[in-house]
């Protein structure tokens, strides 16, 4: 296969309408607006529909009522306008609408900066809106990976009828890097026999809806969601393992840290120092397991989280996958200033040295 | 082989367009490659500057402090980039817009008045194209015949008129090396 030089933003709208996306509602906020703009020109030009809602709450709403019809609905945004769907993202969970969410993070809390950023992680991971609900979260950390899950989201999506969040940063949205369309992986996928697009045949209306007035069914409803995410905990749970199998010191990072990581792992590497990568794929499910195991294997002596965000986030994740078997060691920046290389390897060698 | 190259200058003089087609070069000759824009509320005449990576290996970090070559195409961007390039690296001035030296020794520095030999071929535009070629020739990263095909490929249909004017300018800019 060829390889295409790419910008993330817009190889993401192409990966959605390659992956059969068919509805797109967005508005445009730094840094993704190029994913809205390219969807504006191609996607009807695929058949699909593209509009340009009069605000992130609006557009939200759209993909409910889209994705409630048993279309392949699509949003894209960044974080504060991500924050704004947050109200129709636990709406779609509650209603089990499945849908894809693009967030290309930058810096906050609030307007923050449009610079590239890691701090929507709690938001993302924990939902941000009310209630017990999960959504997926891939975390690509390459344009190549950012195509790849981009694709796979929707039939994720489709398969567990649950929003699936991409989280992406800025840089990964506005960078460019040689990538290959593979064919679209198609998973086996329940018939949308629940969408509400018309009696067609059928003895009943379906209902799209969140609303339970009587507790004891929407305590059921509860339950049968807890299972559900279950499911997906046992089923798409995805990690990378670089050089861990002897690594001394453990880098956690996910996105664009994770790829600076590899960098700093090849200056460490060749100065002899044993250091490895764990990269969380999913950031919900989040890896626990594997990462649990890794911390008690004898040769881990510390683990070195590293993200984009001021005192870390996926952090707490990292501390009770690891339940105090080692000890777990933070580097960050927030507000658009991302690690560097340099203070990766500076890091590591002084926790090298506090540990042996 | 790594390099890591920074190109830098004002918006509009056709820094990110160098930076893209050295991307573009370097994937179509093999290389692992990255194009990362800096980004901003940035305005026109703004400084405006791009990272790019070409590599026999994957790229990890898209961003660094220390590149191998800088292109400075204006005065602040070698004002705020000179200090990091690497020992023994290289830096290309636009010497029409830039009419500082390069103050340490331990680079080589060329300076290239662009600007002058894109006026000479007949279009101030090119400019660009000019850089292009004088860090294809300084480097031998790259092959010009990989540059001209790119060019080729790059204007086609009722644009397919520009390609030997860029042609001409890429040439005139490697010349300027020799």
């Amino acid at each position: 296969m060829e390889k295409e030089l790419w910008k993330g933003n817009e190889a993401i709208a192409e990966a959605a309408i390659r992956a059969g996306c068919n509805c797109f509602f967005g508005y445009p906020i730094t840094p993704q607006s190029e994913v809205p703009e390219y969807m504006s020109v191609h996607l009807p030009e695929a058949g699909g529909v593209f509009v340009q809602s009069e605000s992130e709450v609006a557009a939200i709403n759209m993909v409910y009522g889209a994705a409630g019809a048993g279309m392949r609905a699509m949003t894209s945004s960044s974080s504060p306008g991500i924050s704004l769907k947050q109200e129709g993202i636990s709406y779609l969970a509650g209603a089990e609408l499945p849908c894809v969410i693009v967030n290309c993070m930058r810096g906050g809390p609030g307007l923050g900066t449009i610079q590239p950023s890691q701090g929507d992680y709690f938001q993302a991971t924990r939902g941000g809106g009310n209630g017990d609900y999960r959504t997926v979260v891939l975390a690509p950390s390459n344009v190549q990976e950012t195509v790849d899950f981009v694709q796979q989201a929707f039939d994720i999506a489709d398969q567990y009828r649950n929003p699936v969040i991409v989280v992406c940063d800025g840089l990964i949205g506005q960078m460019m890097e040689p990538i290959e369309w593979h064919p679209v992986p198609k998973r086996n996928l329940p018939p949308k026999d629940w969408a509400a697009c018309g009696r067609r045949d059928r003895d009943h209306h379906n209902v799209i809806n969140s609303l339970y007035m009587d507790p004891e069914e929407c305590d059921r409803h509860n339950l049968h969601l807890e299972e559900k995410y279950a499911q997906i905990q046992a089923n798409e749970t995805r990690w990378e393992a670089v050089h861990c199998d002897d690594a001394e010191i453990v880098i956690t990072a996910y996105g664009t840290p994770a790829r600076i990581a590899l960098t700093a792992l090849e200056t460490l590497r060749a100065e002899g120092i044993k250091v490895g990568l764990f990269r969380p794929i999913t950031l919900w499910p989040f890896p626990e397991k594997a990462l649990h195991e890794l911390a008690g294997a004898a040769h881990v002596r510390a683990f070195l989280d590293v993200e984009m965000s001021s005192s870390g986030q996926m952090l707490d994740d990292v501390r009770l996958a690891v339940e105090g078997q080692k000890p777990v060691h933070y580097l960050g920046h927030a507000g658009g200033v991302m690690p560097t290389v340099e203070e990766m390897v500076e890091s590591v060698k002084r926790l090298e040295k506090e540990v042996k | 082989m790594k390099k890591e190259i920074i190109i830098s200058g004002f918006g509009g003089q056709g820094g990110l367009a160098i930076g893209k087609n050295l991307a573009e070069a370097g994937m179509a000759q093999g290389f692992y490659v990255t194009w990362a824009p800096s980004y901003g509320p940035e305005m026109r005449g703004g400084t405006a500057n791009c990272s790019v990576v070409v590599s026999d290996k994957p790229v990890g970090s898209p961003v660094f402090a220390h590149p191998t070559e800088l292109i400075a195409l204006n005065a602040p961007s070698l004002d705020k980039f000179e200090a990091g390039v690497q020992p023994g690296g290289m830096v290309f001035v636009n010497s029409d817009v830039v009419t500082d030296r390069v103050p340490r020794a331990d680079l080589t520095a060329y300076y290239i008045p662009c600007s002058h030999i894109a006026e000479e071929i007949g279009n101030p535009k090119v400019s660009n194209m000019v850089m292009l070629g004088a860090y294809v020739a300084a480097t031998g990263l790259l092959k010009p015949e990989t540059i001209e095909a790119m060019i080729q490929a790059m204007f086609t249909g009722p644009k397919a008129k520009l390609v030997p004017l860029n042609i001409e300018a890429f040439r005139r800019g490697m010349t300027a090396i020799a």
